[in-house]
């Protein structure tokens, strides 16, 4: 397969600033990803990024992803072999090699996760991902939209268990391999969603992975060139500035452990007088002007820091940061009624329809 | 009670002596390359400024950058060994994996990884092998390593592996200084496991320079305790010194906070240093900084131990004023000590902010005549951009809605025209010396940062639990039982696991039990 660009251990700060601007406000902090993908690079050399449009119809792909508490994985860390030994235990039930890579979440530690494996297999990581975004559970990726079930799927711990699940729906897949987490200490990793090349280009959210390298390349050099990032932030995402204000408040409560609540932001500028609401569960879901609902997910919502640009995350909202909310559309793939069905406003429990965000 | 109270800096070193609670005397001596030159002078100042000899006082507290500077610079840092309680999980990435390249050759790059940890809820990851742990320590003892710290994955759940593991090791190692990771840090393995490991390597130079103050003590006649505050506003004993120097860090914006708040009897509020090159900004709860929830990087590396969530900009007395057809731009270039020659009221060349509050009459200083020239329109237009930055750091440190006042504070108070943000304003007496005051009324305190599993406790008891336990924690640091106040609590469930798990943190702080 032709290779669109390298990774190496450099390029990696670059994609986890813009897995953390992808996460929406969740999907944990990518940096252990970051590290892990970094000595996986050091040891076996640069990650070769490919395009879908050049793989086999026929070609097996497999995405790998860490699950669970991005807190847990910050204080125990992985063992190290987890990824490559789900990879390498999938494909052996799969019966035959695999061809490529795929990130399952381009947004948070999961933007990271993949470049490990791609890094010690030698197999080429494709560019895209599965959301486009980040999404808290299993079952919410575009993959299946399309059919391609969850499982087989193997879920690895730090000691060496390894789970292989069958499950009926992705949806079970989710609820199984969550309280296997829990079991195996609150973190673990994970491949699942084997699928063929002909599946991985109807439905992939292509270019998220470049994309992610370039946020941070885009931040990093507007910042040293003492630019504007949030402005070059805004083109380069293609994404409006919904909002410029403080932070006025936070109301927060857990729900079934999910991290659940609603920012108020008083406005500055060009917002002068105005307010802005921001519901959050885990990621940033609905976003409401004045008592307007102008943005709903999966369109994607991000706070960012207003004169660094950093993406600020939905845990560290805190009172009087001044922020900039950007927004902007989700890929197609999610606009269609099994996907508004699948993480759409209602999925999460909001009595509202989704927007679509021209 | 008499207290003398002092805070070596990079450009000064100020000292205090109080009387009760009245200031009696405040000064400044530059710091000196040695530091205890620079200490012994402000001591011997402060005295005869305030009339007093030095049999006369009670305790002395001390803040101080030595430490912060000795990892910054890379020098005086012992050769260290890691070792980390964790097999098999955490193998991915080992000790120091993230730190600059320079700083982990200088301590030697010396890491072991053992069995042992637990898991969030509390389960053990693997029981301890003694056997190990005694190989690891044959192995540091033939290297010649004479410091080590011990982290145990999730140790602020379960301390009990890293008791097991250092009584094991300073048994097989005597004279050999150990670090527990528990004792420093809270959750976050790699940013706790670096504070143990700069602490470790920090453990030979703080003996001398604890010796080295001791010394200096008792060359002026000074008979009392000694103590040196750390970074959350409270002290430690010279003895707790010793073992813990990283806790020094960043003690400076605390110190001055915290002066702030006594010396304006305020006690939540803003609080605005402003010096010859930056400004720092923080906010005060019930008279203690707020603390950083974000990682904090310390010459490189990364940390998250208890530090003042207080951020600078690029203001102060010192700062270039530059007029441009975009606008004019203020900082963060600063002419800092060279202001007495190069600002324009002292005969330089240079505009700066001072001159800026000179010309408009806000300040007498200098020689007026020198600026007296200065475009009305220039002077409006800087004084406009200083408010703007000050108006934005004191919204950024706001924690709630509530109209809490502004305390400023530091030598370049003066660019301060009125109120900021709309907030009352409040320039206590001695406020060019409040870090030194600071430092004097220190409090003592204790910290817990945990996980806790609601399956097993409800949430009431997990807090009077964790509230307990910051209580015991400050009275073994040194605080009188009585009076002991919870000043800070926060729990944080563990977001993506169905919801049992939550972390909470509990500060205590009481006043020193002097005995």
């Amino acid at each position: 397969m032709k290779t669109i660009r390298t990774f190496d251990v450099a390029d990696m700060e670059d994609v986890a600033v813009g897995g953390a601007v992808l996460g929406t406000g969740g999907g944990g902090d990518p940096y252990i990803g970051k590290l892990m993908a970094q000595e996986a690079i050091r040891k076996h050399g640069p990650v070769r990024l490919a395009d879908v449009g050049d793989l086999a119809d026929d070609a097996l792909v497999v995405p790998v992803c860490m699950m669970g508490a991005p807190t847990v994985m910050a204080e125990k860390l992985p063992q190290g072999d987890e990824l490559m030994r789900a990879f390498g235990a999938l494909e052996q039930r799969m019966g035959r090699k695999v061809d490529a890579v795929i990130c399952i979440e381009a947004g948070g530690v999961n933007s990271t996760t993949p470049f490990v494996v791609a890094a010690a297999s030698g197999l080429p990581l494709l560019d895209g991902d599965g959301m486009g975004r980040a999404f808290p559970e299993l079952q919410m990726v575009t993959f299946t939209m399309f059919g391609v079930a969850s499982t087989p799927m193997v879920l690895c711990d730090d000691k060496g268990n390894a789970l292989v699940l069958d499950t009926i729906s992705n949806q079970w897949t989710e609820r199984l391999a969550r309280a296997a987490t829990v079991e195996m200490g609150g973190s673990a990793l994970l491949a699942a969603y084997p699928m063929t090349g002909a599946i991985a280009k109807k439905s992939m959210v292509r270019g998220t992975l470049s994309l992610c390298a370039r946020i941070g390349s885009t931040l990093r050099e507007t910042r040293a060139a003492h630019g504007d990032p949030v402005a070059a932030l805004c083109a380069l995402l293609g994404a409006q500035t919904l909002f410029h204000g403080r932070i006025a408040d936070i109301e927060r409560k857990t729900v079934g452990g999910f991290a659940r609540g609603r920012a108020v932001l008083n406005g500055l500028d060009q917002n002068r007088d105005q307010v802005l609401h921001l519901d959050f569960q885990n990621e940033f879901l609905i976003a409401e002007r004045d008592g307007e609902v102008l943005v709903t997910t999966p369109d994607l919502i991000t706070a960012v820091d207003a004169e660094t640009g950093a993406p600020v995350t939905a845990d560290g909202l805190r009172y009087g940061q001044r922020l900039v909310i950007l927004a902007w559309p989700c890929d197609p793939i999610w606009r269609s009624k099994a996907g508004i069905d699948l993480v759409g406003p209602r999925y999460f429990g909001y009595d509202r329809d989704y927007l679509p965000l021209a | 009670m008499i207290r003398i109270g002092i805070d070596v800096g990079g450009t000064n070193t100020d000292a205090v002596l109080l009387d009760g609670t009245k200031v009696v005397a405040g000064v400044k001596a530059p710091t000196s390359r040695d530091v205890m030159t620079g200490v012994v002078e402000a001591l011997r100042k402060v005295l005869a400024a305030a009339g007093r000899e030095a049999a006369t006082v009670d305790v002395v507290m001390i803040g101080t950058t030595h430490f912060t500077n000795a990892v910054v610079q890379r020098r005086d840092l012992a050769q260290t060994a890691a070792v980390r309680l964790c097999l098999p999980a955490t193998e991915c990435l080992p000790p120091m994996v993230d730190w600059p390249e320079d700083l982990r050759t200088v301590i030697g790059n010396h890491w072991y990884l053992a069995h042992g940890g637990n898991e969030f809820d509390g389960r053990v990851i693997s029981p301890l092998d003694e056997a190990e742990l005694r190989g690891i320590a044959d192995d540091i003892r033939g290297k010649g390593i004479r410091s080590v710290a011990v982290t145990s994955v999730f140790s602020p759940v379960s301390t009990e592996f890293e008791e097991r593991a250092g009584a094991i090791l300073a048994d097989a190692l005597p004279g050999v200084h150990i670090t527990l990771s528990s004792s420093i840090g809270r959750i976050g393995l790699l940013e706790r496991e670096n504070a143990a490991i700069m602490n470790a390597c920090l453990r030979d130079l703080s003996q001398e320079v604890v010796a080295a103050f001791r010394g200096a003590l008792a060359d002026i006649g000074f008979t009392g305790r000694f103590f040196l505050t750390q970074n959350d506003g409270t002290l430690m004993d010279a003895a707790f010194a010793e073992r813990f120097p990283v806790l020094t860090f960043a003690s400076g914006p605390t110190n001055s906070m915290r002066g702030a708040a006594f010396l304006s009897g305020v006690q939540d509020a803003i609080v605005v240093d402003i010096g010859g090159t930056t400004t720092d900004v923080g906010s005060l709860q019930k008279g203690f900084p707020r603390q950083a929830t974000l990682a904090v990087e310390v010459g490189g590396v990364r940390t998250n131990f208890r530090m003042p969530d207080v951020f600078s900009i690029g203001l102060g007395g010192g700062s270039l004023v530059v007029d441009s057809p975009d606008g004019v731009t203020v900082g963060p270039r600063s002419v800092g000590y060279r202001i007495s020659t190069e600002a324009r009221i002292f005969g330089g060349s240079t505009l700066t902010t001072t001159d800026i509050v000179v010309a408009d009459g806000g300040a007498t200083l200098g020689d007026a005549a020198k600026v007296s020239g200065l475009d009305r329109g220039l002077i409006r237009r800087a004084r406009d951009r200083i408010a703007f930055m000050l108006e934005d750091c004191v919204e950024k440190a706001r924690i709630s809605a509530e109209p809490l006042p502004v305390i400023v504070v530091g030598g370049g108070s003066i660019l301060v025209e009125g109120p900021i943000a709309g907030l009352e304003l409040i320039k206590p007496d001695h406020f060019a010396v409040a870090n030194a005051v600071g430092a004097a009324i220190a409090q003592v305190s204790g910290e817990v940062d945990r996980v806790y599993s609601l399956a097993e406790m409800g949430r009431d008891e997990a807090l009077s639990d964790a509230k307990a336990k910051a209580t015991e924690a400050a009275i073994a640091a040194g605080a009188h039982p009585d009076g002991i106040e919870i000043v800070d609590v926060e729990d944080v469930p563990l977001a993506y696991l169905p919801g049992n798990a939550t972390r909470v943190r509990v500060k205590a702080v009481g006043d020193l039990h002097v005995a």
